[in-house]
């Protein structure tokens, strides 16, 4: 099969890598780079786990195919906080019971970076709508928008 | 959110009943954890699965030799390459007329394919591409043959037989005074028949492990599971050892009982074992949506009887529960029916009549709630209809009814410990508050309540046990090795606490080491609402003792009694300035030869088998009650039903980590709301119509509101510090809760599950006749 390359910034490091055309995003960012913080959970864009920022913005990285990562920058979870410390939402999400298996959870908060940082003051209802297309099967969603809503207005997410 | 009540207890505890972060939920916040499939090994294979397309067929012939001549593939395995072809599952007791019961599933299908989804053949090769391709190459000649789909028509004399020994699969009974006797005199008798649905678990992280054989030879499977104890089937099958199979398991991505039978162990022992290479094998979600075990759907015919002044004096069930095409734990989650069918009430005269039978549907096993989620449906339906008959509140029917410690359950089970129905039903329903108007003059807003019964801990008969091992380091700091699968719910962080609390330190010191057959003392399954109670006690039991092994050391130290010293903040005290830093005293430990560990095994209470006709006694250790009460809105043109509000109330004994109880409490609503509104596996004559995420919903955090927990602290629960177990108990009442408040909204009875707005506008009359 014909393989290109495709370079791209990830987690704000320059990567360059020969993948075949039909491959995903997902499949290049876990299987080429090994960025394992990044989960498959359905493969067909209905679950959010393998939500990454797409130049900002949340997409569904298992319904990209990885040629369109060119000359793009791709945020995972993993970008978050430094030096050892955890970002506010990391933070946020741990204190109020975000969490729970975790598999949701990388998705989760980046739909949530990118949601404050858009709109830093959401009420509750504009939170459930924005994590709409993250699924949840442990938590019941409550305390994930709890987790949010305590950053609502606290300007610790900036572009 | 709603408040929390306050423990009732004299204790004063510094960690314990403390909204702790989870040292876990800290590493996942950073995807540091690495799941299952995260998991990667050098020379790794991949494995794939060939699966059946048929629901019922003869297997003629399997030729593999294209497959096996693919380049870049190592190995393709059909039934007569597995050492042992057999999983077995053992039932005890069962009425005299099925007797025990000794269940065999076929690892690979042999001759017969009794389901869609049935896995024939496994390949390993060096990428997962290759190993597709090969599966389909492999040709399997395949005789289609007719199938049985019905519970009801397998039960017939003349139905094709799934299994050799006929389609009955299980069968118990329940016996209390005389149900016939007392329906005639009763002054009301409601009458009525539930259905409910295949659902799935649907945990976000699909079934996947790798296994590699390591450099002593022991064969390592590191697989998402809640049964290290596996690795007994996986030596089993490959006719190894018992100690030459090691499970290791990661923190999982969800189970709910879908990873408590076995998923891909079995398989990446078999591939792993014949390459002598590492294999990682995935399953994606349409291969889990079609091959693996689902929650039972069960046909439930209630007659509950009452007197006139809203006493209950008859409850007859008949149930009847649709096993699929395998045993699995049917017959187990068959009992758990059985036991619970009458309520968290007080029935004087009870007859349970149930049964499971062999369909060539897809299976059904385990599932959060274990059955006794099922009967909520149909008994606190039942409920709302009788005081709808006799003129009098459901809540007060409920509080005069409701089961209290001292009370026996049919079966002849003394509850002795605090029973919490009527309280966790004024609270739950209090908590709703003033009504909510509705939203426009075509909705209408309703409210419904539902209370539950369900086990925690596993049948005294199987004398269930779990140990752990608690030490000290010579620095002081603490490590806790159990082997506890976390599946998500705070299953180790409750363990840390529960050490810290013990030994003086701070829960986020204490080093856990869990889930691995070879290097944990084990500590059993993370299933029945087991995992805290049992590991709980284990730990609490060992570090007690620890405590005291230290304690005595200590007071030679400062020449003080053990009684009269502490330990607190990496020190032992003796309550005035004189202390000794734990490294001091670990450094005495050493000098005098005294452990700075201790293993302990907790031991439930046990029982002998249980006859439940004549009502024998104990079948479980114990009981979680609790209530929820739900506000809807019913839209009376569309049928659609809107949650608006939903308080859950449990009494969990004792929360260890509130957060986490909490989190139990508002996730299992959830996937009950998620039950009770949406969630259907469609079976069509035997093809799972629901293999794609898209097509089988669950809740997403606009389907439901925040559901608000309140926590009970009777502080009589068995587990650790009066705990009881909260894991399976929140999925059941919102099902029921619901159809109730849409009786209260609309004046119409759901009896079927889902209740989709198709359902709703048909009971309306919107469908027409």
């Amino acid at each position: 099969m014909t393989e290109i390359a495709v370079a791209f910034t990830l987690n704000g490091r320059r990567q360059e890598v020969r993948t075949s055309a039909h491959r995903t995003l997902l499949e290049l960012l876990r299987d080429i780079l090994g960025a394992v913080d990044v989960k498959e959970g359905c493969g067909e864009g209905v679950c959010g786990a393998c939500t990454v920022l797409l130049d900002g913005e949340p997409v569904s990285s298992c319904l990209i195919l990885a040629p369109r990562a060119a000359g793009r920058q791709i945020t995972t979870v993993r970008a978050l906080g430094a030096g050892g410390t955890l970002h506010p939402l990391q933070e946020a999400f741990a204190a109020h019971g975000a969490v729970q298996c975790g598999f949701c959870t990388p998705g989760m908060i980046l739909t949530a970076y990118a949601l404050l940082r858009d709109h830093p003051r959401p009420t509750r209802d504009e939170i459930r709508r924005a994590i709409a297309g993250n699924l949840c099967r442990c938590t019941g969603y409550a305390k994930i928008v709890d987790a949010i809503a305590s950053l609502a207005g606290s300007g610790t997410v900036r572009g | 959110m709603a408040s929390r009540t306050a423990p009732p207890t004299t204790e004063r505890l510094r960690v314990v009943g403390r909204p702790l972060s989870r040292h876990d939920a800290v590493d996942k916040v950073q995807a540091r954890t690495l799941y299952a499939a995260d998991w990667q090994m050098p020379g790794m294979l991949y494995g794939a699965v060939l699966r059946a397309p048929y629901p019922s067929a003869r297997i003629r012939g399997v030729e593999t030799a294209a497959a096996a001549a693919l380049p870049g593939v190592a190995a393709v395995l059909v039934a007569r390459d597995v050492p042992r072809n057999t999983l077995w599952t053992d039932v005890p007791g069962q009425t005299s007329e099925v007797g025990p019961l000794r269940a065999r599933i076929q690892v690979l299908a042999e001759e017969v394919v009794r389901y869609q989804g049935e896995a024939v053949a496994l390949v390993a090769a060096e990428t997962p591409e290759t190993a597709q391709r090969a599966a389909e190459l492999i040709a399997v000649d395949y005789e289609p043959r007719p199938g049985i789909f019905d519970p009801e028509a397998a039960l017939r004399p003349d139905a094709a037989r799934v299994h050799d020994q006929g389609n009955l699969l299980a069968h118990w009974e329940i016996r209390r005074g005389d149900v016939e006797a007392a329906l005639r005199s009763a002054d009301a008798v409601v009458e009525q028949t539930y259905r409910c649905q295949f659902v799935d678990h649907a945990y976000l992280e699909p079934e996947a492990g790798v296994a590699w054989i390591d450099s002593d030879g022991v064969l390592v499977i590191r697989v998402s599971t809640q049964v290290i104890e596996h690795f007994r089937d996986v030596a089993e099958v490959l006719g190894l050892p018992q100690n030459r199979v090691r499970v290791v398991g990661p923190y999982v991505g969800g189970g709910f009982g879908g990873k408590e039978d076995v998923t891909v162990e079995v398989f990446l022992g078999l591939l792993a074992w014949r390459t002598q290479r590492p294999v990682k094998m995935t399953w994606s979600r349409q291969e889990s949506l079609l091959a693996r075990p689902k929650r039972h759907p069960f046909i439930m015919r209630y007659r509950t009887g009452a007197t006139r002044d809203g006493r209950l004096v008859a409850q007859a069930v008949e149930l009847l529960a649709d096993s699929g095409a395998y045993a699995y734990l049917s017959a187990l989650v068959l009992m758990y029916a059985a036991v619970t069918a009458a309520g968290p009430y007080r029935v004087p005269h009870v007859a349970v009549d149930a049964r499971v039978a062999y369909t060539n549907n897809p299976p059904t096993s385990a599932m959060r709630g274990f059955g006794a989620m099922q009967m909520v449906f149909g008994y606190e339906s039942q409920m709302d209809q009788l005081a709808r008959r006799l003129g009098l509140d459901p809540v007060e029917l409920r509080l005069r009814n409701a089961l209290e410690k001292g009370d026996d359950l049919p079966v002849g089970q003394r509850l002795d410990t605090h029973v919490a129905v009527a309280e966790t039903v004024r609270r739950a329903w209090e908590e709703l508050g003033p009504h909510r108007p509705a939203s426009s003059s075509r909705h209408r807003v309703g409210r419904g309540l539902a209370c539950n019964i369900q086990p925690y801990g596993r049948i005294v008969w199987l004398r269930d046990w779990a140990s752990a091992w608690v030490g000290f380091e010579m620095d002081g700091s603490v490590v806790v090795r159990t082997g506890v699968p976390d599946v998500g719910g705070g299953q180790a962080s409750a363990l840390c606490q529960i050490a810290a609390e013990v030994l003086g330190t701070d829960p986020a010191q204490v080093s856990i080491h869990i889930a691995d057959s070879a290097l944990t003392p084990l500590a059993g399954t993370t299933t029945a609402t087991r995992q805290l109670y049992m590991s709980g006690n284990a730990v609490l039991k060992a570090a007690s003792a620890l405590r005291q092994q230290i304690l005595e050391v200590a007071a030679q130290l400062l020449e003080t009694p053990s009684s009269r010293l502490e330990m607190r903040d990496g020190a032992v005290t003796a309550g005035d300035a004189r202390r000794v830093a734990l490294p001091a005293v670990m450094k005495e430990c050493a000098r005098l030869g005294v452990a700075r560990s201790h293993l302990a095994v907790y031991h439930a209470p046990a029982g002998e088998p249980v006859d439940l006709e004549r009502g024998g006694g104990r079948v479980f250790p114990d009981y979680t009650f609790g209530a929820h009460a739900v506000e809807v809105e019913v839209d009376t043109e569309t049928g659609a039903v809107r949650v608006l509000r939903h308080v859950a109330c449990h009494d969990v004994g004792r929360a260890i980590n509130p957060e986490s109880v909490e989190g139990q409490i508002q996730g299992g609503a959830v996937m009950g709301l998620g039950y009770g509104l949406m969630e259907e596996v469609v079976v069509d004559r035997g093809v799972n119509l629901s293999t794609m995420f898209a097509a089988y919903l669950i809740p997403t955090s606009l389907d439901v509101p925040d559901v608000e927990p309140l926590i009970l602290e009777s502080g009589e629960g068995k587990g650790p510090f009066g705990a009881r177990g909260i894991g399976e108990p929140p999925i059941a009442p919102p099902a029921a809760a619901v159809a109730n408040a849409i009786e209260d909204a609309v004046g119409v009875r759901v009896t079927e599950l889902p209740i989709t707005p198709e359902r709703v506008a048909r009971a309306l009359g919107l469908l027409g006749p």
